[in-house]
């Protein structure tokens, strides 16, 4: 059997994670769609986010849904792309950082 | 629609129709009269549904455009929507425009905007201007590279070219009663996105960078039929857009589409419940009289709609029309 853990036709499939646990299920997606939402960052920032951090999550059903958002909303392909290297960055600056550990660790130890 | 995925009998827009207590989907009055008076167009654009181009021939007579004319008297007519191809090249396009203007209703013509630089068709800005035509542009993006993708290389410049001569006009400019309206249409195989967010971002742009203005933006999801159909087949994109249609049905849209409200004529007087059954080749039906020389308003007002899959563009999201978004 060759089939995949992730299959596009999943996607559809979200609403329905309420499933089990419909209040918490509810919360959730009250919560998801008032923080996606245009507030005091417009609809187009907060996209623009969201695919950043999809992209760093590496979420397959994240990254179709905002990649279609943010072409519906205009937002250019270079806009998209940029948001993806802060992303990326991110990532980079992260596991940099966590070098100090270990540069602690080595200038303790070593004579 | 003339192909498509293949679909469940659930999954077809009169199922929905009937989920949500919207089927049969009835007119409840004629407001617009849609007039598609040419199939011929200087441009060929990927999106158009209606495969306008240079080569097309078709034209409305003058004699149908009269009886359009005295069809649009009626009290209940409230919108003339001039549409083609490019009614400007319509011959009798400037008796057409003085004479619905004489009624006092709202008139819109439906242009490309680049025609009128043209030296033969560049007197209609003053003609539009002092008829007080409603202008809608096409303009599909506000970035020069996706809208130049749907219609061609360097169009965009040609468009804020002629957006600057219509702002010179007065067209777009506050208080002066003179509007000018922007049409959008993704450029690709998704789906419009909020149609204040998208304005927002239009008028930022294009009064930044290119010191041109316009009233309204309308957002206008494109219709899985005609030449947009073959891209969708040829990118490989129908089964998944049609899906994405069907996903986003929204009820709430199903009361409001504008078939409800408007009779679109063809070029060659045949009537239809929109542009996209008129490329369809849908008249209207249910015994409702199918020509403008047979136009009954009683009838028509309460006809059923004519239906198909690709109705479901409407429905989607926000909703969709020839005059933007259909719920905020």
């Amino acid at each position: 059997m060759n089939q995949p853990y992730y299959e596009q036709k999943d996607l559809d499939d979200f609403p329905n994670i309420t499933e089990f646990a419909p209040e918490l299920g509810e919360k959730f997606f009250d919560y998801y769609n008032t923080a996606t939402s245009a507030g005091k960052l417009s609809e187009r920032e907060k996209s623009l986010i969201a695919l950043a951090v999809a992209t760093v999550r590496h979420c397959p059903y994240c990254i179709d849904a905002f990649t279609n958002k943010c072409l519906s909303l205009g937002i250019d392909n270079d806009e998209m792309m940029e948001a993806v290297h802060v992303g990326a960055a991110m990532v980079a600056g992260d596991t940099l950082a966590h070098a100090t550990q270990m540069r602690k660790i080595i200038k303790k130890k070593e004579m | 629609m003339t192909e498509s995925a293949k679909l469940d009998n659930k999954d077809t827009f009169a199922e929905q129709l009937r989920q949500c207590g919207s089927y049969p989907l009835k007119a409840i009055a004629v407001n617009t009269l849609q007039m598609n008076i040419t199939r011929k167009c200087n441009l060929a654009c990927k999106h158009c549904h209606v495969q306008a181009g240079p080569h097309r021939t078709e034209m409305m007579s003058l004699e149908t455009v009269s009886q359009c004319v005295k069809v649009a008297q009626h009290p209940s007519i409230t919108t003339i929507d001039i549409t083609g191809g490019s009614p400007e090249m319509h011959p009798d396009i400037d008796w057409l425009v003085s004479q619905m203007a004489q009624s006092g209703k709202r008139v819109l013509v439906r242009s490309n905007l680049v025609i009128l630089l043209e030296p033969e068709y560049s007197h209609l800005i003053d003609k539009f201007a002092k008829n007080k035509i409603e202008i809608v542009g096409s303009l599909p993006d506000y970035r020069a590279q996706r809208s130049d993708r749907q219609r061609g290389n360097g169009i965009y410049d040609k468009i804020m070219e002629a957006m600057r001569l219509l702002n010179k006009a007065g067209y777009g400019r506050p208080d002066s009663g003179l509007l000018l309206d922007l049409m959008h249409n993704p450029a690709g195989a998704y789906l419009p996105g909020s149609q204040s967010a998208l304005e927002a971002e239009y008028k930022r742009v294009l009064s930044q960078e290119h010191n041109v203005f316009f009233n309204t933006l309308f957002c206008l999801a494109n219709c899985p039929i005609g030449r947009y159909l073959e891209y969708l087949k040829n990118s490989g994109n129908l089964d998944d857009y049609m899906q994405t249609l069907r996903k986003a049905f929204n009820p709430q849209t199903a009361q409001k589409v504008m078939c409800r409200t408007t009779v679109s004529v063809g070029w060659d007087g045949k009537l239809y419940d929109c542009d996209f059954n008129q490329v369809e080749n849908l008249s209207v039906n249910s015994g409702s009289p199918d020509h403008i020389f047979t136009f009954n308003y009683n009838l028509l007002a309460r006809r059923n709609i004519e239906i198909r899959d690709h109705c479901f563009a409407c429905t989607a999201g926000s909703g969709s029309s020839c005059c933007g978004s259909l719920t905020v």
